[in-house]
């Protein structure tokens, strides 16, 4: 199944290798991508996902601010009238795995995840929305 | 005809030496260096043995631990801790607000003040930061690149406060603001005016710091983002030499500023060519700096650098494994003759270290450093059929991407990299050696320990990690409304309009301006609010 994705950057972290490697993997696996660039607002993210009307957000986040960051996207989303699934990707302990599930973050992919390994979380989230 | 042996004997015999016990451990005699008599040796142009001729039989490199955390308060506690433990260098990491010239309480720097450095405000931070220790004594590198002038104004201010005058600081800042769009990615003001700030603090340097470098040119960045070993180098030495030609634009002689001029390079996985990536920056900077630029001093022609070994090397799996990944990669940097070195510690590719594991990363140094002999040879993979094979073939593809970049700058590499830049070209060729290693890993044709291959034990108990809680961003936003309630607002309002008037002046230097702003408690954000006013915003295209 081919899906659109926005892929982004939320808050002040640089480090692009990471979302760039897993933009050209979805590509590759037949969705379509969209990426918005660095330093975008939970605000901006949220906008432009509902904006580009897309199936699914990934945020790539490496500097330890997603578990303050993650949720206000998820929240800025519904605040918008959408039910858009956020998965995170980056280094994110194992112990903030639970709150982000409760503050409605859909997946978590951590280092070391393959490409066929993010392919198929991916597809299993868009079939469980 | 004096041969080469002796030139070096003759230069080694005038060396201090720290007094090692140059045997090995069946009591064979160990030289300070192998080779023929004729051959080059270390200390000699172009110094692809080393830039020393008795290298570490005079000094070990230095053991410089990065750390950064939470408030000024909490990392000076872990500088301490450093320098109990041995290690001789500070290396300080400042969070992203900090890196990006943003106060703590700027709404962008929201869950980002303190989580992967140090928060610095103000002076007020910056006292604290260095509290109880002698800036005299040991020295202290600042990994900071965009707001670099205005946090390098805040140590000299801070040093000058605690009685140590300007000329006797040692140590190092990072400064390095075109790595920051080819590779970094924390940037804030254009490539133009960012380089003219690049220009006053080489230029503030040269006259009045003779023992700081101004810049570390460093590779290490273009490298973490993906590059090669090769396109590390290249990159890297092709930024160093636009930034000798923006100085001597400025109409430094070159000899002035370049023996201040220092290197940061990566120390990743594949041994031997880490080996030779080291070797060939440093023959590569001494043919360029002699033969285009004119240099004339050995220490203008001589490559010194940091080494910190490869973070994304490291694996969130079996994590142990990284101490045995770090203590590899540290041993190519010793090999290649570092002149400092950071090890990672094994649980960053889960959180920042904990005090333990970074102990055990310096340990690894020690262990090096001590136990291993290693140290007792200058270069002692010269020779080798591989190595040096492996040098010249490095050099010889960086040639070419050197020639690609002065085209895109019609002979001039300052105009040739920030076209790259502009270009997307630097960029674009990280990017894609980046997505080529990740498909050579899911193909199985690289094999990771823990990721794709050897995964049983992968469920084992996890490792403690550190914490950083929001406390500490809360504790950080009272301590700056309490440094702007307690200054003189009038100062700060003056300090600002002169910051603004020099900044629309291209040829004021700004350190005097910025190091006055800094004295009455003007805040980085405040500062780079004002610089910003004249001299725009970077953006960057986006792409995949």
């Amino acid at each position: 199944m081919s899906a659109r994705i926005l892929v982004a950057k939320v808050g002040l972290d640089g480090h692009d290798r990471g979302i760039k490697v897993v933009a050209r993997i979805l590509r590759d696996a037949g969705h379509e991508v969209i990426y918005t660039g660095l330093f975008q607002t939970p605000e901006m993210v949220a906008a432009s996902a509902v904006d580009e009307d897309v199936d699914l957000v990934g945020l790539s986040m490496l500097s330890g601010a997603h578990m303050t960051l993650a949720p206000l996207v998820v929240e800025q989303i519904r605040a918008r009238g959408a039910d858009i699934p956020v998965v995170v990707g980056g280094i994110v302990p194992d112990h903030d795995l639970a709150e982000l599930k409760a503050a409605g973050i859909a997946a978590v992919l951590t280092p070391g995840a393959t490409a066929e390994q993010i392919v198929a979380q991916i597809a299993a989230v868009l079939d469980a929305g | 005809m004096v041969s080469n042996r002796e030139r070096w004997e003759a230069e080694f015999g005038s060396s201090r030496l720290r007094g090692t016990d140059a045997t090995t451990m069946s009591g064979i005699p160990v030289e300070p260096v192998y080779g023929p008599d004729d051959g080059e040796f270390p200390g000699q142009y172009p110094y692809t043995r080393g830039p020393y001729a008795s290298m570490y039989r005079s000094k070990l490199w230095t053991m410089r631990m990065f750390a950064g955390f939470g408030t000024a308060d909490d990392t000076n506690w872990r500088f301490k801790e450093i320098i109990k433990a041995g290690g001789d260098g500070l290396s300080t990491a400042f969070d992203m607000p900090t890196l990006l010239g943003l106060d703590s309480d700027h709404p962008m720097s929201l869950g980002e003040v303190g989580r992967c450095g140090v928060a610095i405000d103000s002076l007020a931070d910056m006292e604290d930061l260095y509290a109880g220790i002698d800036l005299g004594e040991i020295t202290t590198s600042m990994t900071i690149n965009s707001p670099a002038a205005v946090v390098f104004a805040m140590f000299v201010a801070q040093a000058e406060k605690a009685g140590i005058h300007r000329s006797r600081l040692g140590g190092t800042l990072q400064n390095d603001i075109l790595k920051e769009y080819q590779a970094q990615k924390e940037f804030v003001f254009p490539p133009r005016p960012s380089m003219r700030l690049v220009r006053d603090t080489i230029s503030f340097t040269a006259a009045e710091m003779p023992r700081w470098h101004s810049i570390s040119i460093s590779g290490y960045h273009i490298r973490e983002a993906g590059s090669t070993a090769v396109e590390e180098l290249a990159f890297t030495l092709a930024n160093g030499f636009a930034y000798v030609e923006l100085a001597m634009q400025a109409g430094l002689p070159v000899d002035s500023f370049a023996p201040r001029l220092s290197f940061f390079f990566n120390a990743h996985i594949d041994f031997f060519e880490e080996v030779a990536k080291y070797r060939a920056a440093r023959r590569v900077w001494a043919r360029w700096m002699r033969d285009r630029y004119g240099a004339q001093l050995e220490r203008s022609l001589q490559l010194r650098f940091h080494t910190q070994t490869a973070g994304v090397s490291l694996t969130a799996q079996q994590p142990e494994v990284n101490i045995v990944r770090t203590a590899i990669e540290a041993l190519a940097g010793v090999m290649g003759g570092t002149q400092s070195l950071h090890t990672n510690s094994m649980d960053e590719a889960l959180a920042l270290p904990t005090e333990k594991a970074a102990r055990i990363a310096l340990r690894t140094q020690q262990v090096i450093a001590h136990e291993t002999n290693v140290a007792n040879v200058a270069d002692p993979l010269g020779g080798s059929w591989y190595v040096e094979s492996l040098t010249d073939e490095v050099e010889r593809q960086a040639e070419e991407l050197f020639a690609q970049i002065l085209e895109f700058g019609d002979g001039s590499m300052l105009d040739g990299v920030i076209k790259g830049i502009d270009d997307n070209w630097f960029q674009g060729r990280i990017a894609d050696s980046a997505f080529e290693l990740e498909r050579r890993f899911n193909q199985g044709e690289r094999i990771v320990v823990g990721v794709n291959a050897f995964t049983d034990g992968n469920e084992d108990d996890q490792l403690p990690l550190l914490r950083i809680t929001g406390e500490d961003e809360a504790r950080q936003r009272k301590r700056l409304a309490e440094v702007r309630a307690d200054r003189d607002g009038a100062a700060v309002a003056a300090a600002l309009q002169r910051v603004r008037t020099e900044a629309a002046d291209p040829e004021i230097n700004l350190m005097p301006a910025l190091i006055d702003a800094v004295s009455v408690y003007t805040t980085l954000g405040e500062l780079m609010g004002a610089m910003g006013d004249v001299f725009g915003r970077h953006v960057e295209v986006p792409t995949i």
